[in-house]
């Protein structure tokens, strides 16, 4: 299951520059361990100690922000764009 | 009787500066260092950002860059818009903003209110992305904006060298040993510590940066992965020390329970760089700012953890 992920500026040099990339998995969490494989280091940016969220990095997918989802949890199926978004000051609030 | 006010202010620009200095030293166990923070947020902007934009905008006038016919033009992610709308518009200027959209919502909300037009930037790109439209906006049409250009602008620097830095100085009586403050545009640090350094070049001057390009630090930039602002010379400072944004919002968060003092995130980061300085030191006075409040902070979902 291939879902596309846009990357943040900031993490760019994982990606060797890539704005998007493709990664796999049926839930959130498991697109991220997808990702730490092929992008050694994505997981520790992503998540905390305990494997939690971090606070400051908001995951859309399509569009809608996962802390209104199911979190980590967030099913995710072919074809999604997961957007990866620094919360610098708080949310995506269009 | 004739009414008597003291002391009469007479407008804005004279509210900006002159803050407190807090003692923070009993947050350290060794007694023979002493810590001050800077409320910054006492400015009438409510941010340290107000004694830039004054320099900035007035610097401006005078090398008759900016006129009425011109609009102020800027990339920020909220404290220095903020300060350009309200120092701005009680001189009669338009300002326009390129921010990223990811800003609070809170601060979108008060730069409307105060008349700034703004522009979103994608998010993705976070600040770096407002500073290339900026750029862009402002080739397309200089006759149109006065780009204050924060990151570049010597005015932001001289502020510091010419408030910050000897306030500072007065309220420690040159008894200040270290000064440590994140690093933004870098003009806080490089303007106070240029001052400092003139009046006593033993002092130390201490960068806090983000420990990881990712981070929700806001008003921090993480040096080594974003547009470096031309005004930071990093072999100015003496050492750099690097703090998470959980550690930040841990310190946010003992500030309000310990000592109901309510900071933004980058205060935080401050009070955790500082900390992890004296650690370092036999005896010393050190100096931080808090730069903000936590008022535009309130959406951010760490106060509830
Ligand atoms: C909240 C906050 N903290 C820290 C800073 C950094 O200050 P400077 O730009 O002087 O390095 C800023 C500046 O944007 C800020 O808004």
């Amino acid at each position: 299951m291939a879902v596309i992920v846009r990357i943040p500026t900031p993490l760019l040099s994982l990606t060797g520059g890539q704005r998007e990339v493709q990664a796999e998995g049926s839930t959130l969490m498991d697109l991220i361990e997808d990702l730490e494989r092929r992008y050694p280091g994505m997981k520790e940016r992503l998540c905390d100690e305990e494997g939690n969220l971090r606070r400051f990095v908001n995951f859309f997918v399509n569009d809608e922000d996962v802390r209104f989802l199911e979190g980590a949890k967030t099913s995710l199926k072919d074809g999604d764009v997961v957007s990866i978004v620094p919360a610098i000051a708080g949310g995506l609030n269009p | 009787m004739p009414l008597k006010i003291y002391p009469p202010v007479m407008d804005i620009y004279e509210l900006v500066g002159n803050t407190p200095l807090i003692n923070l030293s009993d947050y350290l166990q060794n007694t023979r260092i002493q810590l001050f923070a800077k409320a910054e947020w006492f400015n009438p902007g409510g941010s340290i950002k107000d004694r830039p934009a004054r320099e900035i905008i007035l610097a401006a006038e005078k090398e008759g860059k900016l006129n009425h016919k011109k609009r102020i033009l800027d990339a920020t992610s909220g404290n220095m818009g903020i300060a350009y709308t309200l120092l701005g518009r009680a001189r009669g200027y338009k300002v326009t903003l390129c921010l990223p959209e990811n800003v609070s919502p809170e601060r979108k909300r008060l730069l409307k209110i105060f008349g700034a037009e703004i522009i979103l930037t994608d998010p993705l790109e976070s600040i770096d992305g407002a500073i290339m439209l900026a750029r862009r906006l402002y080739q397309s049409d200089p006759e149109k904006f006065f780009y204050a250009d924060q990151y570049s602008n010597p005015a932001n620097v001289l502020a510091h060298y010419k408030t910050t830095g000897p306030e500072i100085w007065e309220q420690t009586s040159g008894k200040i040993t270290h000064f440590i403050a994140g690093l933004g545009t870098s003009g806080t640090l490089m303007g106070v510590g240029k001052f400092l350094k003139e009046k006593n070049p033993h002092i130390k001057l201490i960068g806090i940066q983000p420990d990881a390009p990712l981070h929700g630090i806001e008003g921090l930039k993480h040096m080594l992965s974003a547009l470096r602002p031309s005004i930071y010379q990093e072999d100015f400072l003496d050492e750099i020390i690097y703090v998470s944004t959980e550690e930040a919002y841990h310190m946010v968060k003992r500030l309000l329970q310990e000592k109901s003092l309510f900071v933004g995130v980058s205060s935080g980061a401050a009070l955790a760089g500082a900390l992890k300085l004296a650690q370092t030191l036999s005896e010393g006075v050190i100096v931080t700012v808090f730069p903000d409040s936590g008022h535009k902070y309130l959406s951010e979902a760490f106060w509830e953890d």
